[in-house]
């Protein structure tokens, strides 16, 4: 079979999941509309401050909603050693890789399109050129989702995965954070011009990962 | 096939040793006499001998675990040598790393009233930083031996392929902002002589010194891996040679 | 007669500790082998080694003529391994289950067959979550049997089975070697277990010792 499908029946899998114990809408949802709302308690919204620097909280807001994702991407696996049984299933491991990354964006795309619509509304953003906003929140979200699938592989066997994931993966997500964040300033301020080398930046960034995933994930899943 | 429990011969590690001792000696005597006193950041801008080799040894102590972890990784040269340097050399990168941003960090202050300066150079040695500590909070969790030594060489080998993304976008981001930037480490061509030779004894001090630390971590890496060799060894061995059961009757 | 597993000074650690401390173990096709010992023996390390879940610290081993240390897939392909778990998803149904396996291993089919043998048509549609701990154990034996394997690996398959389930798994084992399966059970029920066997090896402290072949002998008739 080929690993297309192998990645398709594995995602199909995820989401199966998903839209059935609807954790992420019912718990990784609420917490990103919460981090929206301390920001706006951390940064006062009299002040003007919150709809110039909307697109950062945006982004730190999805970060660490994705933190959870991934988390619960692996845990899943962890109820009945459903991991040995994958495992022992013989699918490939790029295929595993590329179904659980493709679950995990769908996921963080929609979290997206509710978390942005709780920015704007509570932020008072004026939106414009949705164009370069969906383009970033695409190349971005796949930069995220490969790496932190990639990650989250790594983390999963240990006991101190919850506290390893973030150290782990934060830092490399940084050039995607800067991406992310001054392509939609620029998508915002009615400049898409100005972000399209950004959305080239998380599109290598996207790419690279994507392929160190494929080539590396096989071997991170037997090890742990 | 007895895999190397050091790195360097016992009198090598001697010369290195002593080498680093007098060349830290000579980088003083230059660094705080020798070289002229900078004619606006004064006496401060001394910190430069000591910060811009910390950060060359951050890069190179990342250099070399990634490329430990690559050679670890490739079939051929597979050996748990490969896995201790690279964890050794990490141990030490993350030193000289956190040197580095200090030392930035108190060079900064006097000079231009910073503490810190979100140019590309320390933002992503910030971030190296982060690496560092994520790779060490990897290692320190026990497991299978070769199975970890692969897990670890993997996820350096991600996190090194990182670091120029980081580099080039945080440039980027900064160069875009019309402000000049602020960190001006001197690193251009028009550094003066005496400034430039003590800058280079800065760097061969600190290199020489990374060499004779990654010898001894790699030793005392190389003993530990014996001796829990050796209690495995132990182990097998106590249970070979357990008494044989006494057959319950049926 | 060719053979499905070759063990050879196997020494495989959990942690530090040497769970095997040298196997050899030889096993035919056909054979329907029975694992003795005590708790803490290795058996169930033994039975994960075999099916290259767990690394080998040092020795042979080879299934399916592939050596483990190299090609785990091979093997992989054609076993499968009930253990204490079932390993299914709680929020996918006893089918959802079934199929995935099913798909996973490459196979278009619906896993219907699989699901009556085991007697859990009534229950196919609930989810794993709000399955009995009996019906569970049935269902660990359907992933296993879905997947049409050459060699089936049970680690203490009776615990947690009811009669009814104890019955379906004793007409599975049987008929195995008439399928052209392998089995190799690791069993407290020793009485229920030895009704099946055709050999039986004792496994104690990390190691193998064989048990008397008279008792092999008796039961060849069955």
């Amino acid at each position: 079979m080929s690993v297309w499908r192998e990645a398709g029946l594995v995602a199909g899998k995820d989401l199966r999941i998903e839209s059935r114990s609807r954790v992420a809408l019912a718990q990784i949802l609420p917490f990103g509309l919460i981090v929206v709302l301390l920001f706006a308690f951390a940064l006062d919204p009299d002040r003007g401050i919150l709809a110039r620097v909307a697109p950062g909280l945006f982004w730190v807001a999805v970060l660490l909603a994705s933190l959870l994702a991934i988390g619960r991407a692996f845990s899943v696996e962890e109820q009945h050693n459903a991991r040995d049984g994958l495992r022992l299933a013989g699918l490939d491991g790029a295929a595993i890789f590329l179904g659980k990354a493709a679950a995990i964006v769908l996921e963080l795309l929609a979290l997206e399109v509710v978390l942005g619509a709780g920015v704007v509304l509570l932020y008072d953003v004026d939106v414009h050129g949705v164009g370069v906003l969906i383009l970033t929140a695409l190349a971005a979200t796949i930069g995220l989702a490969a790496t932190g699938t990639l990650y989250g592989v790594l983390a999963a066997g240990f006991r101190s995965r919850e506290t390893l994931l973030p150290l782990l993966l934060l830092p490399v997500l940084a050039p995607v954070m800067l991406g992310a964040t001054r392509a939609f300033e620029d998508g915002l301020e009615g400049v898409p011009g100005d972000a399209w080398p950004w959305v080239a930046l998380l599109g290598i960034f996207a790419g690279l990962y994507t392929a160190i995933g494929v080539l590396a994930f096989g071997a991170l899943w037997e090890e742990t | 096939m007895r895999e190397k429990d050091r790195l360097l011969d016992p009198w090598l590690s001697r010369v290195f040793g002593w080498a680093s001792i007098v060349s830290i000696v000579v980088l003083a005597l230059f660094g705080l006499w020798g070289a002229p006193e900078d004619a606006t950041q004064k006496e401060a801008q001394r910190l430069m001998y000591l910060h811009v080799p910390a950060a060359w040894l951050a890069y190179l102590a990342f250099g070399v675990t990634a490329l430990a972890s690559a050679l670890f990784l490739w079939p051929r040269t597979r050996s748990l040598v490969w896995d201790r340097i690279a964890g050794a050399s990490a141990e030490l990168g993350v030193l000289f790393t956190a040197l580095t941003l200090v030392l930035g960090s108190l060079w900064g202050r006097p000079v231009w009233g910073v503490w810190w300066a979100w140019d590309a150079r320390l933002v992503t040695t910030a971030v190296l930083f982060f690496l560092y500590l994520g790779y060490l909070a990897l290692r320190r969790i026990p497991g299978e031996p070769i199975g970890s030594a692969k897990r670890n060489a993997i996820a350096a080998l991600i996190a090194f392929v990182d670091v120029p993304i980081v580099h080039f976008s945080v440039e980027w981001w900064r160069t875009l902002h019309q402000k000049a930037t602020v960190f001006n480490p001197q690193l251009d061509a028009h550094i003066d002589g005496v400034m430039a030779l003590t800058l280079w004894i800065g760097v061969i001090a600190f290199t020489i010194l990374y060499v004779y630390l990654l010898d001894r971590r790699y030793r005392l890496a190389s003993l530990e891996d014996e001796m829990e060799e050796r209690e495995i060894a132990a182990a097998i061995e106590a249970r070979i040679g357990a008494p044989d059961p006494v057959e319950v009757g049926r | 007669m060719p053979l499905v597993v070759r063990l050879r000074s196997v020494v495989c650690l959990l942690g530090r500790f040497p769970a095997l401390a040298g196997v050899d173990l030889d096993v035919a096709a056909g054979e329907i082998l029975l694992l003795t010992g005590p708790n803490g023996a290795g058996k169930t390390t033994l039975l994960r080694l075999i099916a290259g879940l767990v690394p080998m610290r040092s020795g042979e081993a080879e299934v399916f003529g592939a050596d483990l240390s190299v090609d785990r897939r091979t093997a992989r392909a054609q076993l499968a391994l009930v253990g204490h778990e079932t390993f299914c998803y709680d929020d996918l149904t006893v089918r959802e289950n079934l199929r995935f396996i099913t798909r996973a291993a490459g196979s278009p089919a619906e896993p219907d067959a699989t699901i009556d043998r085991l007697g859990l048509r009534a229950v196919a549609d609930l989810t794993h979550r709000r399955l009995s701990a009996g019906q569970r154990r049935r269902l660990a034996l359907g992933t296993a049997l879905v997947r049409d394997p050459r060699l089936l690996l049970l680690d203490e398959p009776h615990a947690g089975l009811d009669a009814e389930g104890r019955t379906v798994l004793h007409e599975i084992v049987a008929a195995a070697p008439g399928e052209g399966r392998t089995v190799v059970m690791a069993s407290h029920e020793l009485d229920l277990a030895r009704a099946l066997a055709t050999r039986e090896v004792r496994v104690d402290s990390g190691r193998t010792r064989l048990a008397e072949p008279a008792r092999a002998a008796a039961t060849e008739t069955a």
